[in-house]
């Protein structure tokens, strides 16, 4: 049944995705070229990737290997026999004049991942996985559009780069949901070490199919006809492409009344500074492609046992982590989201701070604020933080015990980054001595002596007024702890007898 | 089965073959003979066969992720029939 998108809209914006990722091997899926992006145009092929004639293609161990973890972590069935198929189309950037996929026996099928916004957006929603399957890329052809009509130039690097296919059935319903889903679909395949996803790149490409299902006056459900879009660069552009279809397909079905069945599947190219999608060529029918088994590579088969050994190997998914996060270190879903898709290796300094200050919730401020902000600011990753997880658990545990407040912690992390320098050391170079009690008491006793009108406003029940005590003390010696001050202060000034 | 001349037509289109009309006349009757030869095939009860995937019984047969050289872009490129030392060209390709 549908289910509405949003309250304003009168119909439900029905989504499915078809994402394709390049897989991080060494070399192409059937040839020992590098896989490998930016090198100078045509350096990385060979007789096998040119589809020369007398060339076979061999598979790369590696890339099945990959695509096995992929489909099991997407809890895929994993097939124990799977072939490749050639699907035949002319392109120039396809030398072969086929490209070598999975037809009608894919290596795995009937998947499932889940789209959660943290900040509870919509609804969680399980999102259906139909298919993965594994083949090669086609190269790059590139278009000089101020030179006119002069000829494309074509760069066969990427062909035979090893590609997985996920395409999801189409349980999303909102461009939001499918922008959240793409998210946990490319931090699942980044935690996993088989893609790197950089849509910049190339190696994570989306295209969404996409059409209403539009409540009719007398009961019935109108559906318009489904369009699919290529040509999104971005996460945020997928979300604006699907957000202005809907809208566009809500219009035309308005003035035309058009229903699927009535017109073909479109294609549909988003135009991003334009904000629009534009109609391309009609699509081929899948017969059109004559796929057939391919004759030069055998099929590849897996036992029970294998299939349940991968299983057992895999890794901890993204949000099995977030989950766990939440329940070991007693932090919000939302804490955990934001560790988690900082990847592992952030999430296991967050765990070794956690542990070594026996504080989840006061180690993940610190990690979102010093430490993420450090890691923006200077464009590097936790691999390259300066500071070790036992060296802010050091300043942490010193404002702890109340050597100096977090304010001015926060300074001496700050200078241990810069400088790469111990806590200790950044104190004793500072000239940040705790402050003793004595050194402590006799300061707020001058303070309240000095301070008559602070005195009696506190005395007339304006606590806040200590406030202007805790400034002054800071001046006379920066180490003292504010919370100390204020503290120490309201007592001395109770014990006053009243004026 | 006899295959219709636009069916032929069809496959040539996709093949990117410019046929005549005598040729699609000619493929047509020699195309329908092949897949009516073929269509024997349709007198066996093969409900209990098990398709066959690949002729050769072997199967798992991979190579170990390891880069070895790849050609000089001269040589990769050096075949086309029009190239600009580095791409090769081709008529433009314009959308999509």
């Amino acid at each position: 049944m549908p289910e509405p998108t949003d309250n304003a809209a009168p119909y439900t914006t029905v989504i499915g995705l078809e994402v394709h990722v390049q897989l991080l091997t060494k070399t192409k899926l059937f040839c020992s070229c590098e896989n490998r992006f930016g090198a100078p145009p045509n350096t990385l092929t060979c007789p096998v990737c040119l589809g020369l004639p007398g060339s076979l293609p061999v598979m790369n161990r590696e890339a099945f290997r990959l695509a096995v973890r992929a489909a099991t972590a997407l809890d895929c069935t994993i097939a124990e026999f799977t072939k490749w198929d050639r699907k035949n189309y002319f392109y120039p950037d396809l030398p072969k004049g086929y490209q070598i996929s999975q037809f009608d026996l894919p290596f795995s099928e009937h998947g499932q991942l889940e789209a959660v916004d943290p900040k509870g957006a919509f609804e969680p929603r399980m999102v259906r996985i139909l298919r993965v399957h594994l083949e090669e890329d086609a190269g790059k052809s590139m278009h000089d559009e101020s030179a006119g009509t002069a000829d494309s130039r074509i760069d066969l690097n990427r062909t035979g780069t090893p590609l997985l296919e996920i395409v999801s059935q189409p349980d999303l319903r909102s461009p939001a949901e499918a922008r959240c889903w793409l998210g946990e679909l490319r931090l699942l395949l980044v935690y996993l070490g088989v893609s790197d996803c950089n849509m910049q790149e190339g190696s994570l490409r989306v295209d969404a199919n996409v059409n209403l299902h539009i409540p009719k006056a007398d009961g019935s459900l109108a559906k318009t006809p489904i369009v699919e879009i290529k040509n999104m660069n971005s996460f945020r552009s997928v979300e604006r492409a699907l957000t202005y279809e809907a809208a566009r397909q809500y219009e035309e079905w308005q003035a035309t009344g058009k229903e699927l069945g009535s017109a073909p599947k479109q294609t549909r190219g988003w135009d991003d500074a334009a904000g629009i999608t534009r109609g391309q060529r009609h699509k081929e029918e899948s017969s059109d492609y004559r796929y057939f088994p391919e004759p030069d590579l055998v099929p590849v088969t897996l036992t029970a046992d294998e299939i349940a050994a991968i299983r057992e190997g895999m890794s901890e998914s993204p949000r099995a982590l977030r989950k766990r996060l939440e329940e070991t270190w007693k932090i919000s879903a939302y804490d955990a989201d934001v560790l988690v898709g900082q990847g592992r290796a952030l999430v296991e300094y967050f765990e070794t701070l956690a542990r070594l200050v026996d504080d989840g919730k006061v180690a993940s401020n610190w990690m979102q604020q010093d430490v993420l902000r450090t890691l923006n600011e200077q464009g590097i990753t936790i691999d390259a933080f300066p500071v070790a997880a036992a060296g802010l658990a050091d300043v942490i545990g010193r404002v702890k015990q109340g050597d100096f407040d977090t304010s001015r912690g926060r300074e001496i992390f700050a200078e241990m980054i810069a400088s790469g320098r111990s806590a200790e050391e950044v104190v004793a170079a500072m000239g940040i001595a705790a402050v003793g009690e004595d050194e402590l008491l006799t300061l707020c006793r001058e303070l309240v002596a000095a301070n008559p009108k602070i005195v009696a406003d506190v005395q007339s029940g304006k606590q806040q007024a200590a406030g202007g005590l805790i400034g002054q003390a800071k001046k006379k010696n920066p180490n003292v702890n504010p919370g100390q001050v204020r503290a120490l202060c309201l007592k001395i000034i109770s014990e006053l007898p009243a004026s | 089965m006899s295959l219709s001349r636009d069916d032929v037509a069809k496959v040539a289109t996709l093949a990117r073959l410019a046929l005549s009309e005598d040729e699609l006349a000619q493929m047509t009757r020699e195309l329908s003979k092949i897949v009516g030869f073929v269509s024997l095939l349709e007198e066996l009860d093969t409900s209990s066969v098990e398709p066959l995937a690949h002729p050769l019984g072997t199967t798992n047969v991979f190579r170990e992720d390891e880069p070895a050289p790849s050609l000089p872009v001269e040589l990769a490129i050096a075949t086309a029939p029009k190239q600009d030392g580095e791409c090769f060209l081709v008529p433009a390709v314009l959308g999509d």
